[in-house]
C-alpha cells in the first residue's frame, strides 16, 4: 500500500514535469509579448530591452525554461512579473478559498447527481425520468457564467436569500458551490442512472430479492454500493474539468481564489503566476486520482493496488 | 425397486392449482406458463424437466412472486403454500415469506452473489430480514448455515468476498443462504448447470443430504435428465409451457407415455450409448503438436516485472489423424481451450506445433493464410460469433471472399450447397442471424467453417449451450459432414458423454498436462487414471433405478496452476499400456 503510494507520487512528479513542459513552451510561443505589459504602453525600446534583459527573457528557451525548473526544484515558483510578490506567497494565500469552493462543489454535484440518477434508474421509462435526463442535459451543456448569473439573478438579486458576491462566510459559499455542482450533477446523474440500470439487472438483485429484503435494503445495501464504483474512477477525472469552471466562477462571484488569480495573470500575460497555477492545478488533479484510486478498494474488495 | 411416494403424500406443503403466466406483447397477452398443476408433499424432491423456453424457469419465479411484472405476469390459477395463497397475497406478506418460507438457488453462482459485500454480511443479512436476532446470533447461525453445506474454513469464508471463492464454493454459499431459515421449499434452479462435472456431483449430493436432514420439499428445475434420475422422486416434463407429463421419476424412465418424453430421453447422450465406430483405416498424420507448452505472464511491480506465470498447457504432444474426431476433456481451467487458441495462433506458444508437416512457427504470412483455410473453429456460442448485422449467406459467403475464392456467383452457389448441407433452408441466406434458434445458428457457424473445405475443424464446447435434442442432432451432422468430407475435428468438451458419443480418440486434461489418452474403447472402457475414473464417475446417469450412490466424497478444489518463475508442476510421464493408451503415472 505505502509502495503503492510512493509509486503514485514518483510517477505524478513526472506528470509535473510534463505539465511544466508544455505549459512553459505554449506561453513562450504566444504572441502577447509580457515585458509590454510591465513596461506600458509609452516606455522606450531600451527600457523595454532592459526589462526584458532583466527578467531574462532574452535567453534562449532552453536557458529560460532550465532556470525556471532550478528554481522549481528548490521550491521556487518565481515572483509575479507585476505584483512583485512571490507567486508561492500568492497562491498559498489563495488558495484556501480555492480548496474550500472545490469540495463544498464535489459534494454538491455528488449529492444532487447520484441521487437524481437513482431516482431516474428506478423510474426508467416514465414521465421522471425523461424530465431529469433531460434537465441533466441541460446542465452539462450549459456554459458556466450563464448558470452563475442565473443563480445570482434569482437568489442574490430578486429573492436576496445570498449576497451577490464575496468572501468568508457561508452564505457567500453557497451560490458558487451550487453552480459548480449542478453543472458536474448533470454529468454524474447520467453515469449513475446507466450504472444503476446495469446493477438492477444482474443476479445478485435477484438474489437479494430472493432473501425477501425489502424494495429499500436492495436498493440501498446492494444496488447504490456496485453503482457507484464506475464513478468513484470519474471523479478523479473530473477534477480536471473542474479546474477549469472554478477559473470562470470565481471570477463571476468574486470568489478570491487561484482561478481568479489565474485570469487576472492570462490578461496581464504575468508568465509566473499562470505558470505556478497551472502546476498547482495539476498537482491537484494528480493527487485527486490518486484519492480516487485509493478510495475505490475501499468499496470494491476485488480492486489490488499493486 | 419400489416406487418412492407419489403425489397422494399426505403432507403437502405446496400446491398449484391451473397456474397460467403471460407476457404481455403487442399481441395482447402470451401465456408462458399453462394450465399447470402439481402438488408437493414434505420432504419430497419434484423435478421440472424441460428445454429452453418450456417454462420451467417461469414457474419457480412465479412461485417466489419474482416475476417481471407488469411485463410478466401470473393470469391464472392459484399457489398454495400451506393455507396461504401466494398470487394474490400482497409483496409486503410475501417478502416475509421469501427467503424464510421458500428459498431460491439459481444457476449462475458466479454472479448470483453481491461481488462488494462479504459473505458473512449476505447471510447475516438474509437471516436478519426475517429474524431480527442481534448480530452476534446471526454470525453463529451463518456459520452453522456454512457448516451445513461443508465448506471448508467456514469461519474464514464469514469474511471473504465472492471473488475469493470459486465457483462450487460460491453455489455451497447460496445454499446455505438458503437453508439457513430452514424454509419448507426449496427452489433449485439449474443448480448445477453451470459447474464442472465433478463439482456438479458434491453438490447434488449436498442438496440431497441436506433435504433427508431437513425435510425440505425439493423442486429441482433441470434440462438435464440424468440429474433428474438421480434426484427427483416425481417429474414434471413440460413443452412450451404446457405439461407433457407428470410421473413418478422411474416409471417415466421406464415407460415414457408421450412422444416428447421418448424423445427427450433418447437424445441424452449416455456414456455407453455412443455408435461403435470403426478404427481410421488409413493413419495419417494431419496436425502433431510436440512438447507445446503455453504460459501466461502475470507482471508486477512498476516495471511490470514477470513475477509467477500461469501454466496453461505443459508439454503436452499430441497428433490429429486425418478424418478423425479427437476429444480433449476436462475441467474449466485445464487448458483444454488454450491448446485450440495456440494451434489457431491466438496465443504464443513453446515447442512446436506441426500442421501438414510445416512448422507454424516457420511460416510466413502467406504461409498462415493458407493455414488457417485449412483450420477453421466452431465455438461455443453462436449469438456471438455471427455478426448480428449481415446475413447468413453473406456471414458464410465472407470466407470466400476473404480468401477469394470463385466469382460472386459461385460463391453464391457455393453458399446455397452449404446451407443445404447443414439442413437449413437456402431462404435463409437473405436473413439474420436472431431469426434463428440456437441450434440453427450453430448450425450456420458450421456452414461458414465448412465454406472453405478445410482439413481441421476445431469445436471448443460447440454443443454445450444447445438443448440435448438439438444437441443430439448438431453432433449427427457433425459425423455426417466428416464421413462425407473426411475432414478432422479437434473436439472440445467438458462433457463426457457428449465425448463419448463423437470421439475417435480422446486426451483427458488435468492442469495443463494430459494424464490419459487412448481410443475410444480404451479410455470408455478400461479408464486407467485416478482423474479419468473421477471424471466418469461424477456423471449423472440417466436411469432412476440405479442406487443413487451416497458417497459425498470432498475432492476438494483443483490447485492453482500459478507457479513462481523457474518452477512448474511436476510433469507426467505418459506410459503406453497396450495399444496405443497412454496414461499417467
Amino acid at each position: 500500500m505505502l509502495a503503492y503510494i510512493l509509486r503514485r507520487l514518483v510517477m505524478s512528479a513526472l506528470i509535473l514535469l510534463g505539465v511544466s513542459f508544455i505549459t512553459f513552451v505554449l506561453l513562450y510561443v504566444l504572441p502577447a509579448d509580457p515585458v509590454r505589459q510591465i513596461a506600458g504602453r509609452s516606455a522606450t525600446p531600451e527600457t523595454v530591452e532592459s526589462i526584458r534583459r532583466q527578467l531574462g527573457l532574452d535567453q534562449p528557451f532552453i536557458v529560460q525554461y532550465g532556470r525556471y525548473l532550478w528554481n522549481l526544484l528548490q521550491g521556487d515558483l518565481g515572483r509575479s512579473y507585476l505584483q512583485k510578490t512571490e507567486v508561492a506567497v500568492l497562491i498559498s494565500a489563495r488558495l484556501p478559498a480555492t480548496l474550500l469552493l472545490m469540495l463544498a462543489a464535489i459534494v454538491c454535484e455528488l449529492v444532487i447527481g447520484l441521487t437524481l440518477g437513482v431516482i431516474a434508474a428506478l423510474y426508467r421509462g416514465r414521465a421522471l425520468d425523461n424530465v431529469l435526463m433531460l434537465s441533466s442535459f441541460v446542465t452539462v451543456s450549459a456554459p458556466q457564467f450563464v448558470v452563475a448569473l442565473l443563480l445570482l439573478y434569482v437568489f442574490a438579486v430578486q429573492l436576496g436569500w445570498f449576497p451577490i458576491g464575496g468572501y468568508g462566510t457561508f452564505a457567500h459559499l453557497v451560490l458558487p458551490a451550487l453552480t459548480l455542482g449542478i453543472l458536474g450533477s448533470g454529468w454524474y446523474a447520467r453515469i449513475m442512472r446507466s450504472s444503476m440500470l446495469d446493477v438492477l439487472r444482474a443476479d445478485f438483485i435477484r438474489t437479494a430479492r430472493a432473501k425477501g429484503l425489502g424494495r429499500g435494503r436492495i436498493i440501498l445495501g446492494h444496488a447504490v454500493p456496485n453503482a457507484i464504483l464506475p464513478v468513484i474512477a470519474m471523479i478523479g477525472i473530473d477534477i480536471g474539468i473542474f479546474m477549469s469552471g472554478i477559473v470562470v466562477v470565481e471570477s463571476v462571484f468574486g470568489w478570491p481564489g487561484i482561478g481568479q488569480l489565474a485570469w487576472q495573470a492570462i490578461q496581464r500575460v504575468d508568465i509566473p503566476i499562470i505558470m505556478g497555477v497551472t502546476l498547482v492545478s495539476a498537482f491537484a488533479i494528480v493527487i485527486g486520482n490518486l484519492i480516487a484510486d485509493l478510495i475505490s478498494p475501499l468499496i470494491d474488495p476485488r480492486i489490488k493496488l499493486r | 425397486m419400489i416406487a418412492p411416494a407419489l403425489s397422494s403424500a399426505p403432507e403437502g406443503v405446496l400446491s398449484v392449482r391451473d397456474l397460467t403466466v403471460s407476457a404481455r406483447s403487442d399481441q395482447g397477452l402470451v401465456p408462458l406458463v399453462e394450465g399447470l398443476s402439481f402438488d408437493l408433499a414434505r420432504g419430497e424432491t419434484l423435478a421440472i424437466a424441460g428445454e429452453s423456453g418450456s417454462g420451467k424457469s417461469i414457474t419457480s419465479l412465479a412461485i417466489m412472486g419474482l416475476l417481471p411484472v407488469p411485463a410478466v405476469r401470473v393470469t391464472g390459477g392459484t399457489i398454495h403454500l400451506g393455507q396461504t395463497e401466494l398470487t394474490s397475497l400482497p409483496e409486503a406478506r410475501m417478502q416475509g415469506l421469501r427467503g424464510a418460507r421458500i428459498a431460491m438457488i439459481f444457476q449462475e453462482p458466479m454472479t448470483a452473489l453481491n461481488p462488494v459485500m462479504s459473505i458473512g454480511r449476505q447471510l447475516t443479512e438474509a437471516i436478519r430480514a426475517h429474524d431480527p436476532v442481534p448480530m452476534r446470533e446471526a454470525r453463529a447461525r451463518a456459520l452453522e448455515a456454512l457448516k451445513a453445506v461443508r465448506l471448508s474454513q467456514p469461519e474464514r469464508r464469514l469474511e471473504q468476498y465472492p471473488h475469493e471463492l470459486s465457483g462450487g464454493m460460491r453455489q455451497r454459499v447460496m445454499i446455505a443462504m438458503a437453508i439457513a431459515l430452514k424454509p419448507d421449499v426449496l427452489i433449485a434452479d439449474e443448480p448445477t448447470t453451470a459447474l464442472d462435472v465433478t463439482v456438479q456431483r458434491e453438490v447434488l449430493d449436498l442438496i440431497r443430504d441436506l433435504q433427508r436432514d431437513l425435510g425440505t420439499a425439493v423442486i429441482l428445475i433441470t434440462h438435464d435428465m440424468g440429474v433428474v434420475a438421480e434426484m427427483a422422486d416425481r417429474v414434471i416434463v413440460m413443452q412450451r409451457g404446457r405439461v407433457v407429463e407428470s410421473a413418478a421419476t422411474v416409471d417415466l424412465f421406464e415407460a415414457p407415455r408421450e412422444a416428447y418424453t421418448r424423445e427427450l430421453l433418447a437424445a441424452v447422450p449416455r456414456i455407453g450409448g455412443g455408435p461403435v465406430r470403426p478404427p481410421l483405416a488409413a493413419q495419417e498424420v494431419l496436425m502433431r503438436y510436440q512438447d507445446v507448452s503455453v504460459r501466461f505472464p502475470i507482471r508486477q511491480g512498476f516495471m511490470g516485472r514477470v513475477s509467477a506465470q500461469v501454466h496453461a498447457v505443459e508439454h503436452v504432444s499430441l497428433e490429429i489423424f486425418r478424418g478423425e474426431t479427437l476429444s480433449l476433456v476436462g475441467e474449466s481451467g485445464c487448458g483444454k481451450s488454450t491448446m485450440a487458441r495456440a494451434l489457431v495462433g491466438l496465443v504464443p506458444h513453446e515447442g512446436r506445433i506441426e500442421v501438414g508437416g510445416r512448422a507454424l512457427a516457420d511460416l510466413d504470412s502467406a504461409g498462415r493464410k493458407a493455414l488457417r483455410r485449412d483450420l477453421q473453429i466452431v465455438f461455443q456460442d453462436p449469438m456471438a460469433a455471427l455478426d448480428a448485422r449481415m446475413t447468413v449467406g453473406e456471414l458464410i459467403r465472407e470466407p470466400l471472399v476473404i480468401h477469394g475464392i470463385g466469382s460472386p456467383d459461385e460463391q453464391k452457389a457455393r453458399v446455397r450447397d452449404l446451407l443445404e448441407r447443414v439442413g437449413l433452408q437456402v431462404a435463409a441466406f437473405n436473413r439474420y442471424p436472431h431469426q434463428f434458434s440456437g441450434g440453427q445458428r450453430q448450425r450456420i457457424c458450421i456452414a461458414r467453417a465448412l465454406a472453405l473445405k478445410p482439413k481441421l475443424i476445431v469445436c471448443d464446447e460447440s454443443v454445450a449451450a444447445l438443448d440435448v435434442s438439438i444437441q443430439a442432432k448438431v453432433l449427427d451432422l457433425l459425423r455426417d459432414l466428416q464421413r462425407e468430407m473426411g475432414v478432422s475435428f479437434l473436439f472440445i468438451s467438458h462433457d463426457m458423454a457428449v465425448v463419448e458419443n463423437i470421439s475417435d480418440r480422446v486426451a483427458v486434461m488435468y492442469l495443463g498436462q494430459i494424464v490419459e489418452m487412448g481410443s475410444h474403447e480404451q479410455l470408455f472402457g478400461n479408464p486407467q487414471h485416478p482423474y479419468t475414473q473421477r471424471l466418469l464417475a461424477a456423471v449423472p446417469v440417466p436411469d432412476p433405478t440405479r442406487p443413487r450412490l451416497a458417497a459425498a466424497r470432498m475432492a476438494g478444489d483443483i490447485p492453482s496452476p500459478v507457479w513462481p518463475i523457474g518452477q512448474g508442476p511436476e510433469p507426467v510421464r505418459l506410459t503406453d499400456i497396450g495399444g496405443g493408451h497412454l496414461v499417467a503415472g
